[in-house]
């Protein structure tokens, strides 16, 4: 799949504006973002439901617009926010998508993994968030397509949901099936994507492999811990070297950013001994996406 | 990443293509129908006030009804069962299918957009076919007397031919706006259309100024038309007929421009 330059208006409003994308058979693309970055945008104009204003977009070498009838088959769509009959009971909705494929996965088989087998009866708007997800992503899958879009799979989903969605895509990747994916979710992105795409008001910010993202700055860590709020860091700065910044990010929790070595994580101890302060949940840790995401952007990225 | 200890390899290697067209559309077709026929709000709408009111104008003198009695009253309830599901019920069911977005869901399959239209279409037929021939029976049971095939024939066409213009026009209307104001409009238009659009009440039956409009609209022109055929056991009045067409030719041409899929 190949997305170049596209540009999506709302009347004055531009949602998309000249994103590129590449996504390669049988990887896992993770299209990550704010809410309004342009996600829904871009995917809904690679499936076909949308005309782009501009740019180039191939969909396995198909025009998703012009060939919509040749693309959909080959495709698995995972709407955001589901999509069923009100009063449709999960099998019923399930086998409907499967006939619409000339070789369906056994949708029993698929109501089983994906937990929905005791709510079979249940109609559709009775279903939770989670279960109605969870029914959507069987839909996307059920007719065994090439590559499959998945706009924020596991919003709704309770931890034990979205661990099953996120083996589902290893299997699909180790299958041969092309994912692209939206989440607003860094540990997603982190641990599901061979590539991720930052994305923030419509174009792209960074991207890269998860550890390319982070290891560019390797050297970049940050400290935290815990303590009575209000602490003077005046001595602290002081002690500290050059380039080092300490700051009381909210009520009782304290930032070092910088580069973090073993003589800077002693002299933060040593400090709080001077101040008779026990430093509790203290950690080193690398840089995640959601920093590397706030340096980007200024924003943070559950907004 | 890691594999999966849970999916044996190879369970998702991609097997795309289209199932067969026959298919997908008794599919979609067949689940549409038993989700309507499944519906207590719609059987209330479909079956159940088109039944009662077909045995109150037959055996009560509440509303005049021309003689034979029960014949009248029959042509006008079959007029009656079509604008109930074919206008009122796909207009709303339309409406909060859009909102539950399953006509995003069905659009992303494999399934083509004029199929998608076509198994709707299938489906409101259907459903009607089981309003006809609950309502047959009963008016049999009534004392109804059949007219003559010809007739029959007819009154077979006009319901078609009624389910598409006002299938037309549920969907222009259920197609566009948001479900709670679907829901009000199908259920104040039914029912203004019921009693002065030329269905309870006869055209006849209204005054003069009022008549010349409520000729004109669709309701009316469905049931007069059933009239001839099913009292009568005659061709329509084309007139009634080309009302008909024009309606629905009018709604379908809009409504393909104004349906948004959610």
């Amino acid at each position: 799949m190949e997305v170049s330059g596209l540009v999506k208006r709302y009347g004055s409003t531009v949602a998309v504006n000249g994103l590129d994308l590449t996504l390669d058979t049988s990887t896992v693309l993770a299209l990550l973002g704010p809410n309004g970055a342009g996600k829904t945008t871009t995917v809904e104009v690679c499936e076909g439901f949308r005309s782009a204003d501009g740019g180039e977009v191939r969909v396995l070498g198909l025009d998703p617009r012009r060939d919509g009838d040749r693309l959909r088959p080959r495709i698995g769509v995972m709407p955001q926010g589901g999509g069923g009959y009100p009063g449709v009971r999960p099998d019923e909705m399930l086998r409907l998508v499967a006939a619409c494929a000339a070789n369906p996965l056994d949708p029993a088989w698929l109501l089983d993994v994906l937990g929905l087998s005791s709510s079979v009866r249940t109609p559709y708007k009775r279903l939770s968030g989670g279960q109605q997800q969870r029914l959507s992503l069987a839909c996307a899958l059920v007719g065994r397509p090439e590559l499959v879009f998945l706009d924020e799979p596991t919003a709704g989903m309770d931890p034990q949901a979205r661990r099953l969605v996120w083996e589902l895509v290893s299997a699909l990747r180790a299958d041969g099936v092309s994912v692209l994916l939206t989440t607003h979710l860094m540990d997603e992105a982190e641990a599901l994507a061979d590539h991720v795409v930052i994305v923030d008001a419509g174009r792209v910010v960074a991207q890269g492999s998860p550890a390319e993202l982070t290891e560019h700055h390797a050297d970049d860590r940050q400290l935290r811990f815990r303590a009575r709020p209000g602490l003077d860091l005046t001595l602290l700065r002081d002690a500290l070297p050059e380039g080092l910044q300490v700051r009381e990010a909210s009520r009782g929790t304290y930032l070092v950013h910088g580069n973090i070595d073993p003589q800077v994580l002693s002299t933060v101890t040593s400090w709080c001994a001077q101040q008779g302060v026990l430093a509790e949940e203290l950690t080193v840790a690398r840089r995640s996406l959601e920093d590397v995401f706030l340096e980007l952007t200024g924003r943070e990225l559950r907004s | 990443m890691t594999d999966s200890p849970s999916f044996a390899p190879g369970t998702f290697t991609p097997a795309p293509g289209r199932g067969k067209l026959g298919r997908m559309l008794l599919a979609q077709a067949r689940t549409e129908t038993v989700l309507t026929l499944r519906n207590g709000e719609q059987i209330l709408l479909t079956l159940l006030i088109p039944v009662a009111l077909l045995v109150a104008m037959s055996l009560m003198d509440v509303i005049p009804v021309p003689d034979p009695r029960v014949g009248s009253a029959t042509a006008r309830i079959l007029a009656l069962a079509v604008i109930s599901s074919a206008f009122t019920g796909q207009a709303i069911a339309l409406g909060f299918d859009r909102r539950y977005g399953v006509l995003k869901r069905l659009a992303a399959t494999a399934l083509p957009r004029w199929l998608l239209v076509t198994g709707r279409v299938v489906a409101a037929l259907a459903v009607v076919a089981v309003q006809v021939v609950v309502i047959a029976v009963i008016a049999l049971l009534l004392g109804w007397q059949p007219p003559s095939v010809t007739g029959l024939l007819w009154a077979v066409a006009l319901i078609v031919l009624g389910t598409l213009t006002f299938g037309a026009l549920g969907v222009l209307l259920g197609g566009a706006l948001r479900a709670e104001i679907v829901l009000a409009l199908a259920n104040i238009v039914w029912f203004a259309l019921l009693l002065i659009g030329g269905v309870a009440l006869g055209v006849a039956a209204l005054p003069a100024w009022l008549a010349t409009v409520v000729d004109a609209l669709p309701s009316a022109a469905l049931a007069l038309a059933l009239h001839d055929a099913v009292v009568d056991g005659t061709a329509p009045d084309l007139g009634h007929v080309a009302v008909l067409v024009v309606w629905g030719v009018v709604a379908g041409a809009l409504a393909v421009k104004t349906t948004k899929l959610s």
